[in-house]
């Protein structure tokens, strides 16, 4: 799960991680009395959404009266902000941050992640803050420091201080840095992250360490034990075709092909998307089905994959193991028969009692296009979706 | 006797006594030597009790102690299940299978944590498990889609596991074992570790490896292929189309110097002479060309 700035910014001030004062606003008049509440003469007003590359798109803006405040807070809510890692739809701008003014003088770059060589968390430091870490990584891999966290031990101040030289922290910051790193490696393990960046670190004139922008993913399966991470999601946010699968257990990905795959198991669903795409069409979704494939969950998913326009053929690729092939092909006709289908409906069907499942969907009388394997789904697919 | 478990493998299951234990541990118990093999259960508690004619105990020491049982298979729910691997691990099982999906991966580290130096070997979580045809199934796999044979198959993925094996039915090869080793970040055995067994094991001629996006175990396992294996490998990489981001967290990809990709995954395992195919539909085939 993802959250906002401002959200992760108040997680880290929790553990005692320097942020930048700053409130949220949901109005342009909100956004003037937070300017006015948090004084001073300086401002930066931030587009609140989940995604990065907010600045170069035109959604960070600094202002120098409560005026300049107003209008750049009208003109930012509200407005589609369209950033390399939103995609061309881009998000509307719904939250701000008022932030106090911040002088820089110069920017680092600190992260941690679950590192799945040796399955413990890492620490990446750099002394390039303010690009995106993966061209760092690209132009400038030596710029890059890493350390293994023991997890028994937690992050030691020796390592912490080791790392800040290394990205040129300088000395008189050290005891600062090194508290700074154990905050966010507290805050990354208590609150189960996945993925936790501050990218800009900032040394200040006065030689202060704060976090300019903060950036915290959570782990969807700890978040049984986190009600208060819970609470901040925003589903403005998300996909609502995505939010709408999560409640009946599906796991949807909208992309941007025209055939509908439907598939048990996430290995296989990808496989399926992959077989599409190597016969000529592209996948509009991925859809994992789970391991019961019952009426109810086929005929959300159906309902799902038809209100996208783009959608052209639905393709249902099922092994079933220990939930029988009958079983699956009842399930299949009656959501059929349920949502009424407007497009080619291609099944293919293997594992116990396929041939009963081949027969239940021959007599149904639906004109479901029935495969012998994985190949010929595809193949059936993509003719269907260019026949169309 | 193929690898890791065979007809002689005494087991336990933790969270036998719920919906899915239950299930599960029956359909283990009436495949192959299943009725020898699936000797006690473990349910905090429910000492005392039995499920099928199987004995269940209080704590995974006393199921060892009186049964003999030395693997562990886990379908406890996930707030509870890290704590149930470490029960195993504490009792120095041979083997844990966990198939419990949805654990927290700070769980999984500390479990990680916790069993270095110890003996015991992990499979999964987030897995099918493991099955040697004829002889025992530990898992959530169909049974009966397997028969005895040659070929191993190490997966991260469960229904593309039976799809593969499926194949290899087609073109008329069994398996030595099946192994799913999940798709979890943080688990037991990779590819690599299964791979050394079955390259020691008599009874495997060849080798599927399935994998998916994420991380860069097949590329280790691809290197370890190239300087070690004696028996053929073919291999096939799902997720060619998936969107990136989406599932691989950012700043992940740093760590593995860029790898992560399928496509980065594939030319990998070409350049360490694994044949590879991006249709998974010819798995099977492919696999039956190399012998």
């Amino acid at each position: 799960m993802k959250i906002h700035e401002y959200q992760a910014k108040a997680i880290l001030g929790e553990f005692d991680a320097p942020v930048p004062r700053g409130l949220p606003a949901f109005s342009a008049k909100e956004a003037v009395q937070n300017a006015k509440k948090l004084g001073g003469n300086t401002w930066v007003v931030k587009a609140q959404i989940h995604a990065g590359g907010r600045g170069k798109a035109g959604g960070v803006k600094i202002a120098k009266s409560f005026e300049e405040v107003e209008e750049l807070a009208s003109a930012m809510l509200g407005m589609r902000l369209v950033t390399p890692q939103t995609g061309e739809e881009g998000r509307i701008v719904k939250r701000l941050l008022i932030e106090e003014g911040a002088g820089i003088e110069k920017e680092y770059y600190a992260g941690f992640v679950v590192d799945r060589n040796s399955q413990r968390v890492v620490l990446i430091a750099s002394s390039e803050g303010g690009t995106e870490i993966e061209e760092v990584a690209k132009k400038n891999p030596e710029k890059i420091e890493k350390i293994v966290i023991d997890p028994g031990k937690g992050l030691l101040e020796v390592d912490a201080k080791a790392v800040a030289r290394k990205i040129g922290i300088p000395e008189e910051a050290m005891d600062e840095a090194a508290k700074f790193f154990d905050a966010l490696y507290r805050a990354f393990v208590e609150k189960d992250a996945m993925l936790l960046e501050v990218n800009p670190l900032v040394l200040d004139k006065d030689g202060k360490l704060f976090a300019l922008d903060a950036k915290i993913n959570f782990d969807d399966n700890a978040l049984y034990r986190h009600p208060e991470i819970l609470a901040l999601r925003d589903l403005d946010e998300e996909d609502p075709a995505e939010i709408e699968a999560s409640k009946y257990g599906l796991s949807y990905i909208s992309l941007d092909g025209n055939i509908g795959c439907l598939v048990n198991g996430a290995g296989l669903a990808m496989a399926t998307m992959d077989i599409v795409k190597l016969y000529g069409a592209s996948p509009a979704n991925f859809l994992d089905v789970g391991g019961g494939a019952s009426v109810e969950k086929v005929t959300e998913a159906f309902k799902l994959m038809l209100a996208n326009p783009h959608l052209q053929v639905i393709l249902v690729n099922i092994f079933g193991g220990i939930m029988k092939c009958d079983v699956i092909a009842q399930g299949i006709v009656e959501a059929a028969r349920q949502v009424a289908l407007t497009v080619p409906l291609v099944v293919r069907l293997e594992g116990t009692n396929v041939d009963i499942g081949k027969k239940i969907l021959a007599e149904s009388g639906l004109p479901i296009i029935s495969a012998n394997s994985m190949m010929d789904a595809a193949k059936l697919a993509v003719e269907a979706s260019r026949s169309k | 006797m193929a690898i890791l478990v065979d007809k002689h493998t005494k087991v336990m299951t933790q969270g036998m006594t719920g919906k899915t234990g239950m299930f599960h541990t029956q359909q283990c118990k009436h495949y192959a030597n299943g009725e020898n093999c699936f000797v006690a259960g473990v349910t905090p508690g429910k000492g005392g009790q039995a499920f099928e004619g199987i004995p269940v105990f209080d704590s995974v020491r006393e199921a060892k102690e009186k049964t003999g049982a030395t693997v562990s298979v886990i379908y406890v729910p996930p707030p509870f299940a890290a704590a149930a691997i470490s029960e195993a691990v504490d009792a120095e099982l041979d083997l844990v299978i966990c198939i419990t999906e949805g654990i927290p991966v700070h769980d999984m580290i500390n479990v990680r944590y916790k069993m270095e130096g110890k003996k015991t070997l992990l499979i999964g979580p987030n897995c099918p498990g493991i099955i040697t045809p004829d002889e025992i199934k530990i898992g959530i796999m169909p049974g009966h889609i397997h028969k005895k044979g040659k070929i191993g198959v190490v997966s991260r993925s469960g229904t593309l596991t039976y799809e593969a094996v499926g194949q290899l039915m087609e073109v008329g090869l069994g398996q030595s074992s099946c192994v799913g080793i999940g798709g979890d970040p943080v688990n037991g055995l990779k590819h690599v570790d299964v791979m050394k067994l079955f390259n020691e094991d008599p009874e495997t001629e060849a080798v599927i490896m399935v994998g998916e996006i994420g991380g860069n175990d097949e590329e280790i396992c691809a290197r370890w292929i190239r300087d070690n294996m004696k028996k053929p490998v073919v291999g096939f990489v799902a997720g060619l189309t998936a969107p990136a981001g989406k599932r691989m967290g950012h700043a992940g990809a740093i760590i593995s110097g860029g790898e992560g990709g399928a496509e980065e995954k594939l030319a990998v395992m070409e350049a360490c002479g694994i044949r590879v195919t991006r249709n998974p539909s010819e798995i099977g085939k492919l696999l039956k060309s190399v012998l």
